[in-house]
């Protein structure tokens, strides 16, 4: 078949299709669209439209909705049609109807019936029909109508019907569990299906049920490793092949299924082992479809029970992916570095350079990966370094939804990491100012409430620090125009608790301060009344050190405004103020105690000291007090609420122990536990990790004062400061062992990246011939984020450690560092790498485009005649032409007045004259296609040559002017 | 649920296809494929067939003029997809020979029997070619 309509459709649709093709802009497209719909609303009221033409209709219909305009006016047309008894009529209606119509449409109902009587067709293509409509229309209340139904088709002798019932069950079970619940039995019989198709359908359902429930299908397991290792090996239909690989999407489910019972199941996993392997080994690394195939594996083996060996081939072939120029391979292996590293952590470290590569990539995408990777192996030591980029990150993005995503991200870590309490307010005020609308405001109650209780420690004078530190760095930024809403509450609340407590600000400066805050954000009540109410305690506690308290004009004028607001709390709170003002010291001391924010307020509901006035009252003949629940009637909810509220305690996210504790190391699980302790030497190298981490947060706090500009990670000028912490290896450091110090030392002279001596840990121990001179090329940048990243190189080598000692020195990975950079530093400038494998049109073949004369190009293009029966199967690689049944759809006359235009002559002549093609116009072929006619005549499937030619048409065509639109007419394989 | 939908827009950003595998209101759909198509075209061939739009993973990829883009769930294998977007053109070139995007203008209906015989419910359930074919060749020998 070609471009060009086939039997039956009418002019006025072909025109309809060509000016909504040729549409240039969005404006034109919809003048188009509401164009036909007057029209339709016109014609489809007329009586006895034939049925042909109906169904022309409805398609312009669906046209209509998918341009994005309403076409509910024609719904009705679409249910009716799908009572007709005409297979294409009714499969089209059906097609219209789940276009159109949600599950909970009205007109759904007037469907059931229909697809109730469809279901009980002899016509298997009719069943199959209503199962398409079953799957999208039936909803939990019309299940019911056609359960029965569908359970028996999935006894049908046609593969395609038991395929679709056993999907229409799987609708089902994703709509309402419950009713299918005693169906489940069926899925397990599908999967033994004869049909490799229902068989692979019948994974889907599985896959779910499996997801929500491991445990009640572990005894499947052999049967779907049998399967996975049929699959493996070819037993399947050839028609199943995809790219030479047998059956590709359906060994992704299988290794999902399988990476699902696996989990934590070392018995399950060990029967998955060889199979996985086999797969390992046998994909094809050179096609996409190989290596998807490859990356479920290593997904696979990274949820099931670690297996030496195959972890081994998992981190080769995410080094292979992260070395590749592909960034869609790139990114799957950052993926799937990010799984892995759960599991043997030191495999990062081989890739660093990598990693940092993708992070530093102008690709939104891989950045946004590399991100989540940093996420999953942030520590103590590293958490300075990978929060300052998130935020640098964070700060230039516009996207709302990612921003949200990685500013909880952010504070995650920093709760979880800190350092020290100054970077994390620091931290914290970055994140406030440039996203505090996206905040989760409880965050904001755990800044204020770290910076009143600390991180718990007993001393102090590190209270007072970390106050008059948070109180500096607020004032510094509590003039920079337009802070959230949730920042200034917080800075407002720390500047009236600890504004004054230090003494180096007087009352006024603060007040003053406070004042302005108020008077700039005067439309957000929130912050109007925590200014206040820190005006409150400033004066309080001024009043209560015995100080005169001087009202800044500014001040008092607030305080009018604010008694006659119309919040009646600011007005409330305006009139404590003034209170407070008028109170003497005592009086004062007692109501707003200094420094008691953390202090528990004990509240006695019974309220015991009214007791006596209320005794007096009744003796006077008061009513006693009925509690409104008794007097309503019914236990009230909302009262049993509040009391929830008060003996829950708040959610805190904060941890209050201070940093990660130096704990035992969690050892690579393939780590002989006898290591430990045997000689020094062997704990050296896994220890590290740990020990710098606490090695930073005894360091830290000394360095990280100097203001959030300073921790930001820039790489032209401030590249020691990241690296000093993580690097000051003269600090002694509790548990390293004295050869270990010198392992540091020599990290650090070699400017932390893949050149320590390669000290594999375990029974063999490699050195590695310096490789410095390389390493000198290596951009210093580069080295130092690496190094602050993966806290530095000196565990590089563990990874040979992971397959129990395997003779990997001859390749050592510290020359893979070496090597990537090197090709950095020599190619910075050469832009286009080579062709993106996935690229599949429009690439490289600029060269082969001179060659064809453009206007037989043009020509060939506008040969609106229908193709014949030179219909090429591109999977096939051999191109065996075999001709297509189906093809000879033909219409001339109407192709004809189609492309009728002026061209039209010049291409029969052209026919005649290139006498390669064949004379009749028929034979002309390609459809109306960029077939080159007087190149292509004879192949126009996979071949090479070919390809590019038509490729190179397709770009002429690009630039070639033309009346109608060309890109319509590209091949779209070419 | 994998793939959510699935969309064929063209350079100018105008819709050829549309299927969708959960329900989204008409201005949804408009706004959605508006965006996806935004971010889409601002990408060069260099980089990866995957962006991150709100909750979902774009897989797209470019024939010719026509991008085909793909919205699945976070937990969906991107190079799957990817292939299977080839699979979709390979299959509708094999029913259509040298498939073009006025092809699946004129044969809307087909394109769309075809995508309704390798995904349902969000899951391809069927990747050969001569499987999903042979009911809607059947189904032009009957009428």
């Amino acid at each position: 078949m070609g471009s060009q309509g086939g039997i039956g459709q009418s002019k006025e649709f072909l025109d309809l299709v060509k000016s909504i093709g040729e549409a240039r802009s969005k404006a034109e497209e919809d003048r188009i669209v509401i164009g036909e719909i007057e029209t339709l609303k016109r014609r489809l009221v007329e009586p006895g439209i034939p049925k042909r033409k109906m169904k022309e209709y409805i398609i312009r219909l669906v046209y209509i909705e998918m341009l994005g305009h309403d076409a509910s006016f024609g719904y009705i047309h679409a249910v009716k049609m799908t009572h007709d008894d005409n297979l294409f009529l009714k499969r089209t209606g059906y097609l219209a109807v789940t276009l159109f119509l949600n599950e909970d449409h009205d007109l759904i109902i007037l469907i059931v019936n229909t697809i109730q009587k469809d279901l009980k067709s002899d016509n298997f293509l009719i069943v199959c029909a209503a199962l398409n409509a079953v799957c999208k229309l039936i909803n939990e209340e019309t299940i019911p109508a056609v359960l029965p139904q569908v359970v028996e088709l999935l006894g049908h002798q046609k593969e395609a019907v038991r395929k679709k019932a056993i999907m229409a069950l799987h609708r089902f079970h994703q709509k309402s569990p419950s009713s299918v619940s005693h169906l489940v039995s069926n899925f397990r019989k599908r999967l033994c299906d004869n049909d490799p198709g229902v068989m692979g359908a019948t994974l889907c359902p599985l896959l779910d049920l499996i997801n929500r429930d491991v445990s009640s299908f572990k005894d499947l397991v052999v049967s779907f490793v049998s399967i996975l290792k049929q699959v493996a090996e070819h037993r399947l239909p050839k028609a199943y092949d995809y790219h030479q690989l047998p059956a590709p999407f359906i060994q992704i489910r299988l290794l999902k299924i399988l990476a699902l019972l696996g989990s934590g199941d070392k018995q399950a996993s060990e029967q998955m082992y060889t199979v996985v392997g086999d797969i390992f080994r046998k994909c094809d690394s050179s096609s996409n479809i190989g290596n998807a195939v490859i990356y479920q594996c290593i997904c696979c083996v990274s949820s099931i029970h670690p297996n030496p060996k195959l972890l081994e081939s998992a981190a080769d072939q995410i080094a292979r992916f992260l070395k590749s120029d592909s960034h869609n391979l790139k990114y799957l292996g950052i993926d799937a570095l990010g799984r892995l590293i759960k599991l043997s952590p030191e495999i990062a470290e081989q890739h660093q350079l990598a990693v940092i590569d993708c992070l530093e990539d102008p690709d939104d995408t891989l950045k946004r990966k590399t991100f989540e990777l940093l996420h999953k192996m942030t520590k103590s030591s590293n958490v300075e370094v990978i929060v300052d980029r998130m935020i640098d990150y964070m700060i230039s993005i516009n996207d709302n939804h990612y921003k949200t995503e990685i500013v909880s991200r952010c504070v995650e870590l920093a709760e979880q990491f800190a350092p020290s309490n100054q970077w994390f307010i620091q931290t914290m005020n970055r994140v406030f100012e440039h996203a505090g609308d996206l905040v989760n405001i409880k965050v904001a109650h755990n800044l204020m409430r770290l910076i009143a209780e600390g991180f718990g420690e007993d001393d102090d004078t590190a209270y007072t620090h970390l106050r008059s530190s948070a109180v500096d760095s607020y004032l510094r930024i509590i003039g920079a125009p337009k802070l959230p809403s949730v920042f200034l509450q917080v800075i407002c609340w720390v500047l009236g608790e600890y504004g004054t407590a230090d003494g180096k600000y007087s009352a006024s400066y603060i007040t003053g301060k406070l004042c302005d805050v108020a008077e700039a954000y005067s439309n957000d009540e929130t912050v109007k009344a925590y200014a206040v109410t820190a005006l409150i305690k400033i004066y309080a506690f001024e009043i209560a050190a015995g100080r005169k308290v001087d009202i800044l004009p500014e001040c008092q004028s607030l305080i009018e405004e604010l008694s006659a607001s119309h919040s009646t709390d600011l007005q409330q709170r305006a009139y404590e103020l003034q209170a407070v003002i008028s109170l003497d010291a005592q009086a004062v001391e007692n109501i707003m105690p200094s420094d008691a924010s953390s202090k528990e307020i004990e509240i006695d509901k019974s309220l015991p000291f009214l007791n006596d006035h209320v005794e007096r009252a009744i003796e006077k003949g008061a009513q006693p007090y009925i509690p409104e629940c008794e007097r309503s009637g019914f236990s009230n909810a909302s009262y049993l609420n509040s009391q929830d509220l008060h003996d829950v305690p708040p959610p805190h996210g904060l941890r209050f122990e201070a940093y990660e504790l130096p704990k035992q190391p969690s050892v690579p699980l393939t780590t002989p536990p006898i290591s430990i302790g045997s000689s020094n030497e062997l704990i050296a190298v896994p220890e590290p990790a740990y020990d710098r981490g606490n090695q930073a947060a005894v360091s830290v706090p000394s360095s990280s004062n100097s203001g959030p500009a300073e921790v930001k990670l820039r790489l032209d000028g401030v590249q020691k400061r990241w690296g000093r912490p993580t690097y000051s290896s003269s600090s002694p450091s509790p548990s390293a062992a004295p050869s270990q110090d010198t392992v540091n030392g020599l990290t650090v002279s070699n400017g932390a990246t893949s050149v320590t001596p390669a000290i594999s840990k375990g029974r063999e121990t490699t050195y590695e011939p310096t490789r410095k001179s390389q390493v000198v090329e290596i951009s210093p940048e580069k080295q130092k984020l690496a190094a602050s990243l993966f806290g530095g190189s000196s565990k590089q080598e563990r990874k040979s450690s992971l397959g129990g000692g395997h003779k990997t020195a001859a390749k050592p990975s510290g020359g893979h560092g070496a090597e990537t950079s090197v090709k950095k530093m020599a190619v910075p400038a050469q832009q286009p790498p080579p062709p993106d494998l996935l690229d599949f049109g429009e690439t490289t073949v600029a060269t082969s485009g001179p060659l064809i004369d453009p206007f037989k190009q043009l020509e060939g293009l506008l040969d609106m005649v229908e193709p014949t029966s030179s219909t090429k199967n591109h999977g096939d690689v051999n191109a065996t032409k075999v001709p297509d049944v189906m093809a000879t759809f033909g219409d001339t006359a109407t192709a004809v007045e189609q492309g009728g235009n002026h061209f039209s002559s010049i291409e029969d002549v052209d026919n005649l004259m290139s006498g390669l093609s064949s004379a009749t116009t028929d034979a002309s072929s390609g459809g109306g296609i960029a077939t080159p006619q007087s190149t292509a005549h004879i192949s126009k499937g996979p071949n090479l040559k070919n390809a590019l030619q038509k490729d190179a048409l397709v770009r002429q065509m690009g630039v070639n002017p033309s009346s109608q639109n060309p890109n319509l007419f590209k091949d779209l394989l070419g | 649920m994998g793939i959510r939908f699935i969309l064929m827009v063209n350079k100018q950003g105008q819709t050829r296809l549309a299927q969708y595998y959960e329900w989204l209101t008409l201005e949804e759909r408009r706004a959605l494929e508006g965006e996806i198509v935004r971010k889409c075209l601002a990408r060069n061939e260099q980089q990866c067939s995957f962006v991150e739009h709100r909750n979902y993973k774009i897989v797209y990829r470019r024939y010719a003029s026509l991008f085909f883009l793909v919205g699945v769930d976070n937990d969906e294998n991107e190079l799957a997809i990817l292939e299977f977007i080839h699979l979709l053109v390979e299959t509708m070139d094999r029913h259509f020979g040298n498939v073009c995007e006025l092809d699946i203008m004129f044969h809307l209906e087909k394109a769309h029997f075809m995508l309704e015989e390798m995904v349902m419910n969000g899951c391809i359930v069927e990747t050969s070619k001569s499987n999903i074919l042979s009911p809607i060749q059947l189904m032009e020998k009957t009428s």
